[in-house]
This record gives C-alpha cells, sequence and structure tokens, in this order.
C-alpha cells in the first residue's frame, strides 16, 4: 500500500506544475485573441468603456493581472464574469458543474454499461450477423455528429411521436434528460463497443484462454473470470479523458435542448472575449483531466494485478 | 439486498392477483417519484416565449442586450412604456409637462405604484436608479444614454459626483429632470429599462447581486421567480403591481433558444405560444403551414456595407462609392438571397419612425438598368476599367447569410462594373476590432439597430465623435444639422434639419444601405392583446389567451 501511497502523492506534486503552465498558456492565449468583452456594433463610448474596464481591473498591465488572476485561484476565487455581470465565474461554475454532471454521469453509466455489452457480445458472435450489426452501429454512432444526431432526435421523440418534451426548460421531469443522455451516450457507446470488441478478440485467441478451455471451463465462464479483465484495460484508458470531456458538458446537446450546463458558458465565454468565464472552465477541464488520469492509473493495478507502482 | 430479497420471498408467497396489486403500486410509486414534484403551474394561466440569447443581467442598469430588456420590461417599468401598438403611454408617471425651452420635464408619478416588497414607489427611486446607471462604480453599459441629462457626461468621465445629475426629487411623487439642450426622443428614453426606478435598500443589502431571484424587487406586472442562465427564465404575476388586475396572464417562460431550428421544433411541439425569430431555410415552409400565426412586419433596423472612408481607394472617392452602391441590386438580395420579407433599403433612417420621412437616395427611382448604366459611368470616370478594375476586400463576420450576401454583390460589382472584390471572412468579435480600428478595413459589412422611435437613433451614429461610426463619416455640414436639430423645441423644426441631414448623408453614399430587418414571429392563433410594432415590443402583461378557442 505504501508504494501506491507514494505514488500517488507523487503524481499528485507533479499536477501543480501542469496546472500552472495550463492557467498560464490560457491566460496569454484568451487575451492575444482580438476584440474586447465590452466590444459591440454598438460601440461604447471611450469614458463608459473605461469605467468597465477599472471595474474589472482590465486597465493593469497583463502581468498584473495575472497575478491577480493567480492569487485569486490559490483563495478559490474564478474571479467575475464579464458577460455576466450580476454573478462570478465561481457563481456560473457552481450553477453549470452539477447539470452537467448529472447529465454526463447519466450518460456515461449507459455509455458503459450498453458499449460493454454491446462489444462483448460482438466479440463471442465475430464475423456473425449480430457482429455486424454492432460494428455497424458503431461506425455509424462514431462518424454521425451529434449536432446531427441531436436535432434529430428532437425532431423524432418529441415533434412526430411526441413522448418527450424537446428541451431542458419545456418540462422539470425526469423526461427532459432522456433525449440529451441519449445524444451524448451514442457516441461513447458506439467507441466502447469497438474497444471492447477488439480487444475481447484479441484476449479471446490468446494462450491463457486456449488452456482454459482445454480445460473446459465455458466461454461464459472464460469471459467472466480470465478474458474480460484484460480486454477491459484499453478502455478504462480511453474513460479518463471521456469522463472529463463528458462531465463538463456538451456545447451542442446543451444548446440543442437549452441546457444550463458548463459547455455554453465555455462559448459564450468565447466568443464574448470573457477571459476569467473561459479560463474558469479550462482551469476545471484541467483539474479534472489530471485527477481522472490519476484515478485510472490506479484503477489499473485493481485490474491487472501485474502493473505495480514505485 | 438481504432485505429486498426477502421482500421478494413474501411477495412469491402471495397469491397471484395480490403480488400483481403489489406491483402496481410499486410501479405507480416509481412513476410519481419520477414525476417530481405536482405541477406549480396547475390551473394558471401560462406563456411560453423564447429569446434568442441568453440575457447577460437583469439588472436594469447593468443590462445590455435586447434579450434581457425584453424580460425587463416584464419585470420593471419606466416613467412611460408602449402599447401594442407601439404609442408611448403613461406608465409610472401619470402625466408630465416640459418647460417651455424644453430643457426641464417635470413627473407626476403614480401614487399607487408600488415594489413587490410592498414599499411605494417613489421618486428617489427613480432618482436613485438614474445616478445608479451614469455612476462610474456601476459600469453600465447604457450609462451615456442618458446624456443629455445635466452633468451626466462629467458623471461618467468621474469627474462630478452622482449625486450632481440633473434629476430632482420635488416630493415624494414628482420628479423633475433638467438638460442641457431639449431632446424631443427623451420621452421614448425612459421606457428603456435603463431608467427604470432601483430600490436603494435592496441594492444596498445585495449589492452585485441585486439582479437575482429573490433579491430582484419589481415594480413590473411581474416578478422574477427562477433565473437559469442558458436555459430559462420564470416571471410570476406581481400582486403589488398597481394594474395587476389589467395582467391576465399568470406565469410566464422565456425560454433561452439560440438555435432557430430548434425554437421552430419547440413552437411544433407546441411548447412555445411565440416565437422570436423563424430559421430562414423553413421560411416558405412556415408561411405556408402556418399562414397567419406567421407575423412579419418591419423594425428598427438596417443592414449596410460600410466603406472605410479614411483610406483609398474610398476616401475622397463619393463617384466610385456611388457606383458600387448603384451597381447592387437589392430587389434580387431581398428576395433570392434573405428572402423573409425583407425591404430594400434606399435611405439610412428606415421608414416607419415616428414623425420622419426619410428622403431617398437619388437613384430609388430608377430602373436597375438604369442603374447599372449610371453606376458604369461613374466608375469609368473614377478612372477605373477593363484593363483596370478595381480592386478591394470585402470583410464580413463568419456566418452563412453573411457569405451568401457577400457571394451575390460580389457577384452584381463583378457583372455591372467589373470590380473585384475578395471576401474576407472572420470572427465577429475580429471584425468589431477590425472596423474600430479602420486601418485595414475597406469595404464591411455592418448593422445598426435603433434604440428608441427617432431618427436620431441612426442619424446620430453617423456624427463625426460617434463612438460607432465605422465608417468613419466626416462631414462639417451634416454635424452642424444635427447639432441645430438637437437645439431645436419644435418638433417639425427639427424634422425638417433631420431630414436633411440626412440627404447630405445619402448625397455622399458613406455607406451602401442593402435592407432594412423585419421582426418575424409565429404566435399561437389563442394569443389575444398582441401587436405587429416597429420597436417589436411585446409585454406579457398585454397578452391573454382566448379561452374560447
Amino acid at each position: 500500500m505504501l508504494p501506491l501511497l507514494r505514488y500517488t502523492l507523487r503524481r499528485l506534486l507533479s499536477a501543480i506544475p501542469t496546472l500552472f503552465l495550463v492557467v498560464a498558456l490560457a491566460f496569454i492565449l484568451v487575451h492575444q485573441a482580438p476584440g474586447s468583452p465590452f466590444s459591440d456594433e454598438r460601440v461604447l463610448p471611450e469614458a463608459v468603456e473605461d469605467n468597465l474596464r477599472a471595474r474589472y481591473h482590465l486597465d493593469e498591465s497583463l502581468p498584473e493581472q495575472f497575478v491577480r488572476y493567480v492569487g485569486g485561484l490559490l483563495r478559490g476565487d474564478f474571479g467575475p464574469s464579464y458577460s455576466y455581470p450580476d454573478r462570478s465565474v465561481g457563481d456560473l461554475i457552481a450553477i453549470g458543474l452539477p447539470v452537467s454532471l448529472k447529465l454526463g454521469a447519466l450518460a456515461l453509466i449507459v455509455s458503459v454499461v450498453l458499449g460493454i455489452a454491446a462489444g462483448i457480445v460482438a466479440a463471442l458472435q465475430h464475423n456473425k450477423p449480430l457482429d455486424r450489426l454492432v460494428t455497424g452501429f458503431a461506425m455509424t454512432g462514431i462518424s454521425v455528429p451529434v449536432f446531427v444526431v441531436a436535432p434529430v432526435l428532437v425532431l423524432l421523440f418529441a415533434v412526430h411521436l411526441d413522448w418527450l418534451p424537446t428541451s431542458w426548460s419545456g418540462s422539470s421531469g425526469l423526461s427532459r434528460l432522456v433525449l440529451p443522455v441519449i445524444a451524448l451516450a451514442l457516441p461513447e457507446i458506439a467507441s466502447i463497443a469497438r474497444l471492447t470488441r477488439a480487444n475481447l478478440i484479441d484476449v479471446l485467441g490468446s494462450d491463457f484462454v486456449r488452456t482454459a478451455k482445454a480445460q473446459g471451463l465455458g466461454t461464459a465462464a472464460i469471459v467472466r473470470h480470465h478474458a474480460l479483465k484484460p480486454a477491459l484495460l484499453p478502455v478504462l484508458s480511453y474513460m479518463g479523458p471521456t469522463i472529463a470531456a463528458v462531465l463538463t458538458g456538451s456545447v451542442v446537446v446543451e444548446e440543442v435542448f437549452g441546457i444550463p450546463g458548463l459547455g455554453q458558458f465555455f462559448v459564450r465565454g468565447a466568443l464574448n472575449r470573457d477571459y476569467t468565464l473561459v479560463l474558469g472552465v479550462v482551469v476545471l477541464y484541467a483539474v479534472l483531466i489530471v485527477g481522472l488520469n490519476l484515478i485510472v492509473d490506479l484503477l489499473y493495478s485493481l485490474i491487472d494485478p501485474r502493473i505495480r507502482y514505485r | 439486498m438481504i432485505h429486498s430479497l426477502g421482500c421478494l420471498n413474501r411477495l412469491n408467497g402471495l397469491n397471484g392477483l395480490n403480488r400483481r396489486a403489489l406491483l402496481c403500486l410499486a410501479a405507480a410509486l416509481l412513476v410519481a417519484a419520477c414525476s417530481g414534484k405536482p405541477d406549480p403551474d396547475a390551473g394558471l394561466s401560462v406563456l411560453n416565449r423564447s429569446l434568442s440569447a441568453d440575457p447577460e443581467s437583469l439588472d436594469p442598469q447593468k443590462a445590455r442586450s435586447t434579450q434581457a430588456a425584453d424580460v425587463l420590461r416584464d419585470i420593471g417599468e419606466g416613467l412611460l412604456a408602449y402599447d401594442p401598438a407601439g404609442a408611448l403611454v403613461a406608465a409610472g408617471a401619470e402625466r408630465w409637462s416640459v418647460s417651455g425651452d424644453g430643457l426641464t420635464y417635470t413627473f407626476d408619478l403614480r401614487k399607487d405604484a408600488r415594489w413587490s416588497t410592498g414599499d411605494p414607489v417613489t421618486a428617489d427611486d427613480y432618482v436613485f436608479g438614474l445616478r445608479r446607471l451614469v455612476d462610474p462604480a456601476s459600469a453600465t453599459f447604457y450609462a451615456s444614454a442618458v446624456s443629455a441629462i445635466v452633468n451626466a457626461e462629467s458623471i461618467i468621465a468621474g469627474e462630478m459626483p452622482p449625486e450632481s445629475l440633473g434629476v430632482r426629487a420635488v416630493d415624494a411623487h414628482t420628479l423633475e429632470i433638467s438638460l442641457t439642450e431639449p431632446t424631443l426622443y427623451l420621452l421614448g428614453l425612459l421606457t428603456h429599462p435603463s431608467t427604470f426606478p432601483a430600490h436603494r435598500e435592496r441594492v444596498e443589502q445585495h449589492g452585485e447581486h441585486y439582479a437575482l431571484p429573490g433579491n430582484l424587487p419589481s415594480n413590473g406586472a411581474y416578478l422574477l421567480e427562477r433565473w437559469e442562465p442558458g436555459s430559462v427564465v420564470e416571471i410570476r404575476r406581481n400582486t403589488e403591481y398597481w394594474n395587476d388586475a389589467g395582467t391576465a396572464i399568470d406565469v410566464v417562460y422565456h425560454h433561452v433558444i439560440t438555435q432557430e431550428a430548434q425554437e421552430l421544433n419547440r413552437y411544433r411541439a407546441g411548447e412555445l405560444h411565440i416565437t422570436s425569430n423563424v430559421p430562414p431555410e423553413s421560411f416558405q415552409q412556415v408561411r405556408e403551414e402556418y399562414g397567419g400565426q406567421l407575423r412579419v412586419y418591419p423594425t428598427l433596423g438596417i443592414y449596410y456595407y460600410g466603406f472605410n472612408l479614411s483610406r483609398e481607394p474610398f476616401a475622397d472617392e463619393p463617384g466610385l462609392r456611388q457606383a458600387l452602391s448603384m451597381a447592387i441590386d437589392r430587389e434580387v438580395l431581398v428576395e433570392r438571397i434573405t428572402g423573409r420579407g425583407e425591404a430594400p433599403a434606399y435611405s439610412w433612417v428606415p421608414p416607419g419612425i415616428y414623425n420622419y420621412e426619410p428622403p431617398q437616395l437619388s437613384y430609388a427611382e430608377l430602373t436597375q438598368e438604369e442603374r447599372n448604366r449610371i453606376a458604369q459611368s461613374l466608375y469609368r470616370e473614377a478612372g477605373y476599367g477593363e484593363e483596370n478594375p478595381l480592386r478591394f476586400e470585402l470583410r464580413y463576420n463568419t456566418s452563412d447569410t453573411q457569405r451568401r450576401i457577400a457571394l451575390a454583390v460580389q457577384a452584381m460589382w463583378r457583372d455591372v462594373l467589373g470590380a473585384e472584390a475578395e471576401l474576407v471572412n472572420v470572427e465577429f468579435q475580429v471584425l468589431l476590432e477590425q472596423m474600430r480600428a479602420a486601418e485595414i478595413t475597406e469595404v464591411f459589412r455592418s448593422s445598426w439597430l435603433g434604440d428608441y422611435n427617432d431618427a436620431y437613433t441612426f442619424l446620430g451614429v453617423l456624427e463625426s465623435g460617434s463612438p460607432s461610426n465605422m465608417p468613419r463619416y466626416v462631414n462639417d455640414e451634416y454635424d452642424a444639422l444635427l447639432r441645430n436639430a438637437a437645439s431645436q423645441v419644435d418638433a417639425d423644426r427639427r424634422r425638417l434639419y433631420l431630414e436633411e441631414a440626412e440627404r447630405v448623408l445619402l448625397a455622399d453614399h458613406a455607406l451602401i444601405p442593402l435592407y432594412f430587418y423585419v421582426s418575424k414571429h409565429l404566435v399561437d392563433p389563442r394569443i389575444r392583446g398582441w401587436g405587429d410594432n416597429l420597436l417589436d415590443y411585446h409585454y406579457s402583461r398585454h397578452l391573454s389567451f382566448d379561452t374560447a378557442h
């Protein structure tokens, strides 16, 4: 257990410079973008714009602003949002994150369960009709973009069949979750099914499985006790960044269904040059990626006893 | 786990009927649990309308977007308001008088006006709101909207304290506004949310969070109940409103729908009573499918191509500018490219503005063939021809509509004149920056939306000192005419100056007016009280449902 703890601590320490670098780079890039948080076709009189700049300390030099920003971050303050004057970036994240987390978590559960199940079925039925069906679905799921899938789902299930609400604000019940979750999960189900299938086919052809078969074990027992774990390792590494991406919200799905999630804030922040809002979401995303990658690496040792941490 | 297994065993022991009954009960409980709380809107009159973008703030003084203003007109009230037809009517003020020199307005406030907190709305609340608007510390976008009020500009510039603003509470229900020049559009301005009163106690109590649900008091027909950014603003009847008896709809949901196609889907699914727009690709289909539910009417907006007048090749070349302007067949643009009922533009100020008749471009009465011939000779006179074509850049912000218009105009310029426009598309913020700098732009696409029903909301844009004067138009005669107009107390004399100013502007061909915007809404046939109006304002308190429908 001690090496595992030492490993975790080392990873956490090394995350600090990584995160700092992300913040610094994002800060520089976002301030380099042409335009200003206050520009519009209706150009503000100079005095009015000066007051706004002073209010948000944008009249200070970039290094000063950076020090101010990082200082705030260390105290857990993401700064004010320029595009939502009544709210801080922290407030916006507090609104968007729970919504994105809820949707993302549901979509993840659905995609892991269905993806792995479909992958196993396809691998066991290798080159048979069922396998082709799963592979065909997976190819479609990966190649059809979500900005096509989401409106089609709305048209079909909300407008024509009238089974579900078209949008988040159109209902307060659980029914409003169904279409967004499907739209979010479809591509992930497809990717996970493909990964599972390919790896399971690989593992099923290996020597230890042949030995197990020779000893008279049934297919179900072999898959359950011997083949599945090694076959899922690549799926696990795929999950790290996927979880971060799904949990921080999908812009397209949020826009189509009018969901108050993080993805919308991120895009609005970028388009309106709301520097702090963009940075806030980037920092959150970076923390999630670093954290989830660490968790995935730790889970490796649980699934595969050959992996040791030093 | 063990416990639930035990339950199952017990279930097995029951006879078939009871087991089925229990399962039914369990299923019913599950469904009840899933469907959540009972519907809070049961038995209420509920309106679902839409906003094409997220309102960034619901603080009357701090908000900037038209979407925020749409909500604010429901949850607050100024001295005046508009009726469904777009005519100015008394609101927070019962009556008003203007001094002979046009510089002092005195408003008698309604004595029965109350905040949702129960407090009376007083002249002090209006004074506080207006001071808050110009106070540099509140950093508001609309501060300069009231720059005609005495000392407003010095306060915005930080040279004088907000208390020096020319507004005064004569007594609890009398408000006096002093102006630096007769501002005949002042009454229209006083419908704008930035001039609404503010509740001092709540502002001091909540500071930055004044405009959040629970904190923001209302002096309007509705009270802010819930606001999920990016999703929905829920407002409910304010029973303290002085004219609550005139409000028919109890609950209004302003849904944020950024994608026009999704908005149409929601209307189709019956989840929306009023759309904010109609997608261009479905316009014809919608017109056939919905007939009278589709409302299309002129609004205060113009789409134009601007010349950068501060550099070659268009500085000091009015003839060349005229040639480019004349060679564009606007009828083709509005019929084949935009196709949603837009009107071709031959003036800078849109038609229909109160007490104003926009002069037309000199060639407005000619046929396109006649225009083309004149354009060709002007083009040659400017020194260009087949061997020596005019080459320049046309900049627009990346979007499908902008691109299609630019492609059509590029082809017209090439076919009629032989001029070579290179299309350059950049992100909106980048275009704004480039237009402002006026260094690399040559011809650019832009638009202007009026703030109030007066020609000055358009003409003032092109005054030489105006920050939104993107073409960098400078003409002393034009500026002088506008200054003269500003000093007039008589509306008809002022109108003559304004119209003359526009004549000067059009003769200079400082920009190319292309078309005037139209408002496009789908409106549920059960809705009563809707009025098509130039400002496209639709107060929820004017609307009701026809129950017989």
